[in-house]
């Protein structure tokens, strides 16, 4: 009777796909690390200068835009996908960049669903270096581009851990990359959209594979987010 | 002595605190000089707004003799002449090496000379070994000497410190002291330390400003602050046990006479006012089993032991003479005497000893 048990049986073929190094789940796999690690790194550059400028600046408003990127913490992924996909579609004005349904058009929807997320957590690793430790580097004679070379060494571990956590957020969400990417197979197709098709499809073996390399690229983050904080 | 600093009227603000107001303080070149007052009172705030490291709201502020407040394109080069030590110890996340060679990078200074003066620094506190530690690994102590360090390799003019042994075990803090007593000493440095701990005031300091609310209260050699409080709240501040409320009746002989509570007492101080308060700091009751001889003192007058409480090694001692007076003693000497609830004493207490400040006057 637990032979017949089709999760048990998807649990074992699952181990089989990852142990044999399956040609389709190692394909998946790298394009899902791929497509995240790169929007990562587009919206670290754009998003921890300009974090860093919110914090270094005083200006009106300032309390407003931080508790709205606060806010954009939790945007919705299939809002960022509808909108990027609007963007990048025939009637968008960036569709003359044919970006709809590729890698490319993925990057683009996950580097704008994680910026909120570097940008406010940049500004509150920032402030995370307190006034005496200020006090400390004026009193030392720092001049102001020295100041904010100093702030920004000081809180490098957590500016990494904010880095971290916006990958673990890109790779993990399927939204943007199914209304963006279109979730076309040997093109498009990543961890998050493989599993949901395959799991409707009752291919529940191949479902269990992606979800457990999955959780492991979590884990993953997880425990370099754990050496980077312990720092 | 050059004043090094001229501070005249500073005033400091933050939202509706008013932190700082009408704070007048010249400090002479090669000078220590204690702050001392209750927390919150804005000795702090006083010391970054000297250390430029935060403008005042108001008032004029020289220092080195540059009118800071006209020439603030010359902060940056003036307060690297200048270091500060906060109470609180500080270290980056990074080695000790580099934490404590901070200070010269930014002035820019080569790294042949970063590396020896780093070196010598940390061998002058003791920390040699940890020099390639991670800075934020060490103790509480061993963090304020590298940040003494990091301040000393600047070779600054003038050295502030804020409280700086407030944290620390009494080792820590004795080197801290030896280390500042033998910079002024020997390279005539300027300190200003502030310190709510009157006796390392009294320990460093060649002038103690007492600082209450907000302003400076009294300036002066230590011993004349602590004998002669200029009102209720230096005299509280200075621990000063007796304040007792009394009226001028006349003036003979030098003395000045008191009364209070029926009993007249004598003063060396000059009536302030009619209606005065007399300062007696413990110490300088005396109890005696018998009545003492004149010689002893200007004022005596038999007492009842209504309480004494021990802290250690002293003992303080209430008696009752119509007003309640504490007197501090040693315990070896309350024994000796004998003493108990319901005693009855002689008090002896020189007029000299007998402090008068105007009553009800708060103001310089």
């Amino acid at each position: 009777m637990v032979n017949g048990n089709p999760i048990i049986e998807g649990l074992i073929e699952a181990i089989e796909l990852i142990v044999t190094l399956n040609p389709q789940v190692v394909e998946i796999t790298i394009r899902s690390l791929y497509i995240s690690l790169t929007a990562t790194f587009f919206a670290a550059l754009i998003a921890l200068p300009i974090g860093a400028l919110i914090y270094f600046y005083d200006f009106r408003g300032k309390h407003a835009v931080v508790s709205t990127l606060q806010t954009l913490y939790a945007l919705p992924t299939v809002i960022v996908g509808l909108v990027v996909f609007l963007m990048l579609s025939n009637i968008g004005p960036f569709g003359f960049l044919r970006l709809l349904y590729t890698p490319g058009g993925m990057i683009a929807a996950q580097t704008v669903l994680i910026i909120p997320l570097l940008m406010g957590l940049t500004v509150s690793a920032l402030s995370g270096i307190d006034r005496d430790k200020r006090y400390t580097i004026t009193a030392l004679g720092a001049s102001r581009l020295q100041t904010v070379i100093t702030i920004i060494a000081e809180a490098r571990f957590a500016v990494m851990a904010g880095v971290l956590l916006g990958f673990g957020r890109a790779i993990a969400e399927v939204g943007t990359v199914m209304i963006v990417g279109g979730n076309i197979r040997g093109a498009t197709r990543v961890l998050t959209t493989a599993i949901a098709l395959n799991t409707s499809m009752a291919n529940y073996s191949l479902s269990i594979a992606l979800g457990i390399i999955l959780l492991a690229v979590a884990l993953g983050v997880n425990i370099a987010l754990s050496l980077v904080q312990r720092r | 002595m050059m004043a090094i600093i001229e501070a005249h009227e500073i005033t400091k603000v933050y939202g509706n605190l008013r932190v700082l107001h009408d704070v007048d303080l010249s400090v002479g070149k090669g000078e220590i000089l204690a702050l001392i007052g209750p927390s919150g009172s804005g000795k702090s705030t006083l010391l970054r707004i000297l250390d430029l490291i935060e403008p005042a709201n108001s008032g004029e502020l020289s220092v080195f003799g540059i009118d800071v407040v006209q020439e603030r394109g010359r902060w940056l080069d003036l307060r690297r002449r200048m270091g500060m030590l906060f109470q609180r110890p500080i270290v980056f996340n990074a080695s000790v090496y580099d934490n404590v060679a901070m200070g010269l990078r930014y002035r820019g200074a080569s790294g042949d000379v970063i590396d020896r003066k780093v070196k010598e620094a940390l061998e002058a506190v003791g920390l040699s070994r940890y020099i390639k530690s991670k800075a934020t690994d060490l103790s509480g102590g061993e963090q304020q000497r590298v940040a003494l360090s990091r301040v000393l390799v600047t070779d600054p003019e003038i050295l502030f410190l804020d409280e700086p042994t407030a944290n620390l075990d009494p080792t820590s803090t004795a080197t801290i002291e030896r280390i500042v007593t033998g910079l002024n000493r020997e390279l005539g440095m300027t300190v200003l330390i502030s310190t709510h701990d009157l006796s390392q005031g009294q320990r460093l300091a060649h002038r103690i400003a007492v600082m209450i609310d907000g302003t400076i209260a009294q300036t002066g050699p230590s011993h004349e602050v602590f004998r002669e409080p200029k009102d209720r709240r230096i005299a509280r501040f200075v621990g000063a046990e007796n304040i007792i409320p009394g009226r001028v009746v006349s003036r003979s002989n030098g003395f000045t006479v008191v009364e209070a509570h029926g009993r007249q007492m004598l003063s060396a101080t000059p009536p302030p006012a009619e209606e005065v308060e007399m300062v007696v700091r413990g110490e300088d009751i005396s109890l005696h089993r018998r009545e003492p001889g004149h010689e002893e003192a200007e004022n005596r007058f038999p007492a009842t032991v209504t309480g004494i409480e021990p802290t250690a090694p002293f003992v303080n001692v209430t008696v009752h003479c119509g007003c309640d007076l504490v007197a501090l003693m040693t315990a070896r000497r309350a024994e000796a005497l004998g003493l108990h609830e319901g005693m009855q004493v002689w008090v002896s207490l020189q007029a000299k000893a007998v402090h008068l400040i105007a009553r009800g006057g708060k103001d310089r």
